[in-house]
């Protein structure tokens, strides 16, 4: 199987995107920022319709749009964290925007726009190119390198913001620099599994490793294991049934490993907050509270 | 058919109810606005905006189940909308508390599994992507005159059950453990809103586009509150911005080239900016719903 060059490519380009999604997905479902997520795999469509509409390139319409978005969702929210109403009417607007630009793309040329809006919304990772399997791999493993990076001042700044804060942790700064990189593997994502899917890698995963583990280096870990082998299980699955779409074997497996997680956890009664060597805890439920 | 604008206004509004197709979308418009409205005021005081997202795209797995295995497709999206609240009211808890993380986890579960099987099913059916893109952004201005009789029945019966569980769900949705101490089933109140949210949305949408129906969910009801902490007035402004919302992009939308989701995500956004940017600089007092007077009134 791996000898045929489109799943090579798939395993190159699928690979580090697995990886990266699931670390960086730990966050976003530790921080619950899965809607703000949600929100920029939807403005990596309205950017790649709006890239062909304006006959740019694809990808740079992709990485502009998301991380433009994504600095306007990190400037609304309060204290660097998502507001999730101010996020949902940025949804909306960005879907108008996205039915806004498949009219102009509609007007400016005939045809072809239904394959460019399948192909964002649920992706194609057996189409991928050599030269997009290249694009892929570096930017996730840069992705994987920053995040790894901040992972310990911005697990603090998560869990509490107060005390991060005391101890010169730049708590809003960081979580605008989150978002950021949020967006860029939203843009990287959605040309694999699609921006309807994207969740399928970057929550689902997270959020059985969260349930299964407080311990936050041990969930980091678990989230991108699962991760990759959704992938790698739903390209296989994809291989051998021709039928099944390699997005929906892929998410299926993610989905899987959740209810498994779910099972496994339902009658345990647990902390589910990771533990972090800060003594006082004061105010770090504050926030959860409307 | 070629409507063009001119300086009298009242021409121009004549010219709007000219065509059958015309008067069905603002019938429609009109009664969906209503309707989210109203649910939408009580997704925004319970923060989820993000749950009424997933269930509203819930139409589409739903539908499509019910394209394949041919049964009607009301039947598919009840039941896919029903079940999808079920999951997010059990996933959401852990040891009977709201836990933001493991909640936004699992709508995004529920979220993307409807999206596979959605997406599944279609391929299964050997159906085109057409419907699924006609059912995110919605074929307004092609609804009939029974659609709209329908639509009147989901919005009556939705907001009739409002009606009977406003009260108890706002005292839920303002404090949860007043509400409980005073007997509120607070459980089962909100895993009702979900299942409600979930049918009226969808099945709406369904008409509609999930666009649409979610841009006037969210962007008027967040809007009023923006503007008032009172549950009575929050609630009819609410209803007045929705409505002047669709009835502008309606308008609009049938003089120029671009759809009706465009306008109304855009007018709904340029609102809700500009009731947050009024709170910023006119009134610096942060305003919530006033929680001594709204618990007095439940």
């Amino acid at each position: 199987m791996p000898s045929q060059e489109f799943i090579r490519l798939a395993l190159i380009a699928g690979t580090p995107i697995a990886l990266a999604s699931g670390a960086i997905g730990y966050f976003i479902v530790l921080r619950s920022q899965v809607f703000a997520g949600e929100t920029l795999s939807h403005v990596a469509f309205t950017g790649a319709i709006a890239a062909a509409a304006a006959g740019i390139d694809l990808r740079f319409g992709l990485f502009a749009a998301t991380v433009a978005v994504a600095l306007l969702l990190a400037a609304l929210g309060d204290r660097a964290m998502s507001d999730d109403v101010a996020i949902g009417t940025i949804l909306a607007w960005i879907l108008g925007l996205g039915v806004f630009f498949l009219d102009l793309f509609n007007h400016s040329s005939s045809g072809g726009n239904g394959i460019t809006a399948a192909r964002t919304l649920f992706g194609s990772i057996f189409g991928l190119s050599s030269q997009d399997a290249k694009v892929a791999a570096v930017v996730s493993a840069i992705l994987m390198l920053a995040i790894l990076l901040i992972a310990r001042p911005l697990l603090l700044a998560t869990i509490d913001p107060r005390v991060a804060a005391a101890r010169g942790v730049p708590v809003a700064a960081l979580g605008t620099g989150f978002l950021v990189l949020v967006g860029i593997d939203a843009a990287l994502t959605t040309q694999v599994v699609g921006a309807l899917l994207m969740l399928g890698l970057i929550a689902v995963p997270a959020g059985a490793a969260h349930r299964l583990t407080a311990n936050a280096y041990l969930a980091l870990t678990l989230s991108s294991t699962f991760a990759l082998a959704s992938l790698w299980l739903g390209i296989l699955l994809a291989y051998e049934i021709p039928t099944l779409p390699p997005s929906t074997a892929i998410v299926g497996i993610a989905a899987s490993i959740y209810a498994l997680a779910f099972i496994i956890t339902a009658g345990h009664s647990r902390r589910l907050l990771p533990k972090v060597d800060v003594q006082p805890r004061l105010g770090s439920t504050a926030r959860n509270v409307q | 058919m070629n409507p063009s604008l001119t300086w009298n206004l009242v021409s121009d509004v004549r010219q709007l109810f000219v065509y059958p197709f015309m008067v069905n979308a603002l019938e429609a418009g009109t009664i969906v606005a209503v309707l989210a409205a109203v649910t939408g005021w009580f997704v925004v005081l319970r923060r989820q905006t993000f749950a009424a997202h997933a269930l509203s795209v819930m139409s589409f797995p739903g539908a499509s189940a019910a394209a394949l295995a041919g049964i009607a497709l009301p039947i598919g999206y009840f039941a896919a909308c029903t079940a999808a609240a079920l999951a997010i009211a059990a996933g959401s808890r852990t040891q009977h508390r709201r836990n933001p993380a493991q909640e936004s986890a699992v709508i995004a579960t529920v979220e993307v599994v409807g999206f596979a099987l959605g997406f599944l099913f279609l391929s299964l059916y050997g159906g085109v992507l057409e419907s699924l893109e006609s059912l995110l952004f919605g074929s307004f201005l092609g609804i009939t005159s029974t659609q709209v009789l329908s639509l009147l029945g989901i919005a009556l019966v939705t907001l009739a059950l409002f009606g009977v569980a406003g009260r108890p769900l706002l005292a839920s949705s303002i404090d949860d453990l007043m509400a409980r101490a005073r007997g509120v089933p607070v459980r089962l109140l909100e895993v009702s809103f979900l299942v409600v949210l979930g049918c009226a949305v969808g099945a709406t949408a369904q008409i509609t586009g999930v666009l649409l129906v979610f841009a006037l969910l969210v962007a008027p009801a967040a809007a009023a509150q923006e503007l008032t902490s009172r549950i009575g007035l929050g609630l009819a402004l609410s209803v007045t911005i929705a409505l002047l919302v669709i009835w502008v992009a309606l308008g609009l939308a049938y003089y120029t080239n671009y759809s009706v989701g465009f306008y109304v995500s855009s007018i709904a956004f340029a609102v809700y900016l500009a009731a947050r940017l009024r709170r910023r600089f006119w009134h610096r007092d942060p305003r919530g719903i006033n929680i001594e007077t709204a618990t007095v009134a439940a």
